[in-house]
């Protein structure tokens, strides 16, 4: 992250402030310099690379930026990248492993429960701090869950179904009490 | 030996198939505009006038260009030294790139600051200093004429006032002679609300200028790269074989995509300027205030009946909002568009159309939002009539459209506006749709609640839509004829690959031109890889939207198939050592008619096109087709809402709602579902919460996500579909017509229709779209039509 400005013979550039951050991303340990006001959107986007999280409204409301932050589901256009040093960040990116696809991943394809596909890396970080704390959510908890995500092309109908699709097999994978 | 393949195995036609878009989708993988980075790419921000209508006395940009980080700051006085402060619009009119005389718009793009980083571009644009003197403001049609207006577009020295057109479509004489003998005449008068597409993903460009190469490459979210392509050669004066543009993800489109917006033009004059790649990413504000509205149209009609119920004639008069500059991007021949399609599913013997178009101080709209051009205002203000004509009648609102429904055995149907409708089963959709909302019951349930004080309303609308423009003879863009394309290659190994001229945005091309392919050929659909959107690569085609794609592209998909079967069975008599007509076709694999158990399958075909050619025939199994539809296809659907008002609160809760959808042959079951769900969704959206206006300044209500309310998963309601109907297209290669926005055109009108319903007993006849609860507690209350036209008024 390196930004280089022409010389004007003056020190506006010098008076940029920079902090160092670090923070794990997807398991990951990582160490940045940003400016305080840098958001963590975009920290994600243009500092990791991690393009999965998406950017929609700017305004908290549209949620296609939705990562976790030490579990919590977070719009991370509206929170300072300077705000996660020191915690846990998982993107879209993080949800699959090598071989395997996350049961929500195989649920919105099962369950047709995306379209353009940009609101889908939210719509699923979403529902995955849903079902972190409710395995076996009604319908209308998941679509209470989901209420801060927006998307306009499926209707929302197959995505609650894709998500209760995913709540079944992580319970039928789920390691017996 | 080997047989016919099973089509619904090998992914054909009908087969419900996995999405293939979804696996690079789920795995946050997409490859949209903004996630594109190029080696020593900057970035674009748009400063955007806060007035609607003002006269620009100066602007100041020395603070932007002193802060660290800027490289340019562009503004109308430079772009008009290089011939391109205005550009021509796709309804030949033009739009201001850069404001240079005056801003006629809030949000109206005034300069532009590329820079290193997205941050310090907007730092700069707040350091530009413009000196604006205000003019007075219009905001609607009626304003837009009064006297004394002041004369929006100034800059056009035949325009002397605020009218871009007046015109008429039908029969005159006849309309008024019909009307004359009428035993009872209907009318209603109507707003349709601007309302905006607003895709999540907003609009965007990458500008590439190569000077080494001279070549000028533009990635960018447009749902019809070559569209854009002539006209950036035409605006940038450019030569098209120079230009390629790159059409990546695209995050939704729903007709926001279409139009050439001045931030695309910017970028690439930047990048030109500046020899390094360009990028601009529009903010949701921006996307909200400054691109591609649609709608805005007060409808106003009326309907001559007999005492019996049948309709005599329809008279009709619009008057559209089109914004500051008249940039619909509609390719009809038609003024209005296709909102004279109206009335096309009713046997109307005679019908008169006037419409007026003007300016105002307001975005420039009429882009297509999930609709064929002015289709969706043409259908609502059907199905608004259509419920009015028979309340007035005090017939039943199913027996009314039934007996006045065009019948079966009448097609191909002449509308009373010349439309062909061509294939149509609509009282079956309407019994289809009455049995699944249990019609009868829900009625006497509706008088048992009433009779408690509850008011319950159910809501019937139909729609046919005239999808697939175009054809070539009536339908073109800046005079390019609206035909579409498709390329397939079969590889040595029966592996293929498909490209097409149109650009998918969610709607699942990837997935289901492969289907067509194994349709057409046999070829499992994971065999084929489906590619669109680069100009360099891509067949000439124009574009996605207007339900467009399977009704014409997807017919060149077929059509280049059988291209490729014909040479394959060619190939097959040789291999087979019988001549061409002694040789037969089942799905995959060529056989000789005495002989079954002798054949060959198409990948064997494929494999001697280039290995074992007879002599004298030309190598390798490629083909192109373009398609020229010779009309539109004529989808229908039934759309059945009951409601809950609460008349307390004027808030209206949906109880059911059932959908039947007759749109011919479907491809992908799954996918046309999920069209149809998104298509309600939007319905409702329209019908209930998506409010986007404008103050008597000019001043966007609903500019951002806070105010422009979507339905989230919490509100939507749940949707019940039918697929029981199918009318196969006649004209089309596989019977398959347009789907994508059947539901958006027809829905609001079903969702207005069960409130109006429900309030029935107040005798008020109409409240505006959206219906906020305070505008249904105001009608119920004071017993009085509500007004949605901007104006809002100051307690809004």
């Amino acid at each position: 992250m390196t930004t280089v400005y022409s010389d004007r013979g003056d020190d506006a550039a010098a008076q940029v402030p920079m902090r160092r951050i670090k923070f794990t991303v997807n398991g990951e340990k990582k160490i940045a310099e940003v400016e305080p006001r840098l958001l963590l959107a975009h920290l994600i986007r243009q500092g990791l690379r991690l393009t999965g999280t998406h950017t929609g409204c700017d305004t908290t409301n549209c949620g296609a930026c939705t990562v976790l932050v030490d579990g919590q589901a977070v719009k991370s256009c509206t929170m300072l990248a300077v705000q996660v040093d020191g915690r846990e960040i998982q993107t879209v990116e993080g949800l699959a492993s090598a071989s395997e696809l996350h049961p929500l991943q195989e649920g919105f394809r099962e369950e047709h429960g995306l379209q353009c596909g940009f609101c889908t890396p939210g719509m699923m970080l979403a529902a995955k701090a849903l079902l972190d704390r409710n395995p076996d959510p009604t319908e209308e908890e998941v679509r209470w869950a989901l209420s801060g995500n927006l998307c306009r092309c499926t209707g929302y109908q197959n995505i609650v179904k894709s998500v209760l699709w995913a709540a079944a097999k992580l319970r039928a994978q789920a390691p017996a009490d | 030996m080997s047989q016919a393949v099973d089509e619904i195995k090998i992914g054909g036609l009908g087969a419900s198939r996995k999405r293939v878009e979804d696996s690079r989708f789920i795995r946050g993988k997409g490859n949209y505009t903004d996630d594109i980075v190029l080696p020593g790419m900057l970035h674009m921000e748009i400063l955007r006038s806060p007035l609607a209508h003002a006269r620009i006395k100066s602007i100041d940009a020395s603070k932007a260009w002193d802060i660290p980080g800027v490289h340019l700051v562009l503004t109308g006085e430079m772009m008009a030294s290089r011939n391109l402060a205005w550009m021509p619009t796709l309804s030949y009119d033009t739009q201001a790139v850069l404001a240079t005389d005056k801003v006629r718009f809030q949000g109206q793009e005034v300069a532009c600051v590329i820079a290193d980083d997205p941050y310090i571009a907007k730092d700069a644009c707040e350091a530009i200093v413009v000196d604006y003197e205000p003019l007075p403001v219009i905001v609607n049609p009626a304003q837009a004429v009064a006297d004394g207006a002041p004369v929006i577009r100034d800059d056009k020295e035949t325009q002397p006032d605020n009218v871009i057109y007046d015109w008429e479509v039908g029969d005159r004489d006849g309309t008024d002679r019909a009307f004359a003998s009428a035993d009872l005449v209907s009318k209603l008068e109507l707003h349709y609300p601007r309302s905006h597409p607003s895709p999540i993903e907003c609009c965007g460009s990458i500008a590439d200028f190569n000077r080494a190469t001279s070549k000028l490459t533009v990635y960018m979210t447009t749902q019809a790269p070559h569209i854009i392509r002539a006209a950036v050669a035409m605006v940038a004066e450019l030569p098209e074989h120079m230009i390629r543009i790159i059409s990546p993800d695209i995050g939704g489109g729903f007709g926001n995509k279409v139009p050439v917006y001045p931030g695309y033009v910017c970028s690439i004059l930047a990048s030109i300027l500046l020899e390094r790649p360009v990028k601009w990413i529009e903010d949701k504000s921006g996307n909200l205030i400054s691109t591609g509205f649609a709608r805005d149209v007060y409808l106003k009609g009326e309907m001559a009946l007999r005492r019996d119920g049948k309709i005599l004639a329809v008279r009709m008069h619009t008057d559209a909002d089109h914004g500051a500059f008249f940039s619909d991007a509609q390719p009809s021949k038609f003024k209005i568009g296709l909102m004279h399609s109206a009335f096309a599913a009713y046997d109307v013997p005679v019908a008169h159309l006037t419409a007026r178009g003007t300016y105002s101080n307001k975005a420039p709209g009429g882009v297509a939002y999930r609709c064929s051009f002015r289709v969706t205002e043409a259908m609502f203000f059907q199905e608004r009539m259509v419920q009015a004509a028979a309340a007035d009648l005090g017939m039943d609102q199913a027996e009314f459209r039934r007996m006045n429904f065009v019948p079966d055995d009448a097609f191909p149907h002449r509308t009373p506006f010349g439309f062909l409708t061509d294939s149509g089963q609509y009282a079956k959709c309407l019994e289809v749709g009455l049995k699944a909302i249990d019609y009868e019951n829900f009625r006497a349930q509706q008088a048992e609640a009433r009779s408690r004080g509850r008011l319950l309303g159910l809501g019937i609308s139909t729609m046919t839509e005239p999808l697939g423009a175009g054809n070539s003879r009536e339908y073109d863009i800046l005079g390019i004829k609206m035909f579409d394309s498709a390329e397939l290659k079969v590889h040595m190994t029966g592996k293929a690959i498909v490209r097409t001229g149109a650009r998918g945005q969610g709607q699942g091309h990837e997935t289901t031109w492969a289907q067509i392919v194994a349709h057409e050929l046999g070829i499992p659909a994971d065999d084929i890889v489906v590619e669109e959107g680069d100009t360099d690569t891509a067949p000439f085609g124009m574009g996605t939207y207007a339900s467009r794609s399977t009704p014409v592209a997807g017919a060149a998909v077929a059509m280049v198939a059988r291209k490729i079967r014909a040479k394959a069975r060619q190939l097959a008599a040789h291999l087979l050592e019988v001549s061409e007509e002694d040789i037969e076709w089942a799905l995959g694999r060529f056989y000789v008619r005495s002989a079954p158990d002798r054949g060959v399958t198409i990948q064997e075909c494929a494999v001697a096109a280039y290995a074992n050619m007879p002599d004298g025939m030309e190598p390798g199994l490629d083909a192109t087709a373009y398609y020229d539809p010779p009309n539109l296809t004529w989808p229908f659907a039934v759309y059945i809402v009951t409601v809950e008002v609460d008349p307390d609160t004027g808030v209206w809760d949906v109880l059911n709602m059932v959908a039947v959808d007759d749109c011919g042959v479907r491809i992908n079951p799954m996918i046309v579902e999920g069209q149809i769900m998104g298509g309600l969704t939007e319905a409702y959206a329209m019908s209930n919460m998506q409010f986007i206006t404008f103050d008597a300044d000019g001043n966007c209500v609903g500019s951002n996500y806070m105010d422009y309310l979507l339905p989230t998963a919490w509100e939507t309601p749940g949707f019940e579909l039918h697929s029981e109907v199918v009318t196969p297209c006649p004209h089309h290669p596989i019977g398959a017509k347009g789907i994508g926005e059947c539901a958006a055109v027809g829905g609001p009108a079903a969702f207005v229709n069960a409130v109006m319903d429900a309030i029935s007993g107040t005798g008020v006849r109409n409240v505006d779209m959206p219906l906020l609860p305070d505008r249904v507690w105001e009608a119920i209350t004071y017993r009085r039509d509500v007004s949605g036209a901007p104006p809002v008024r100051s307690d809004d």
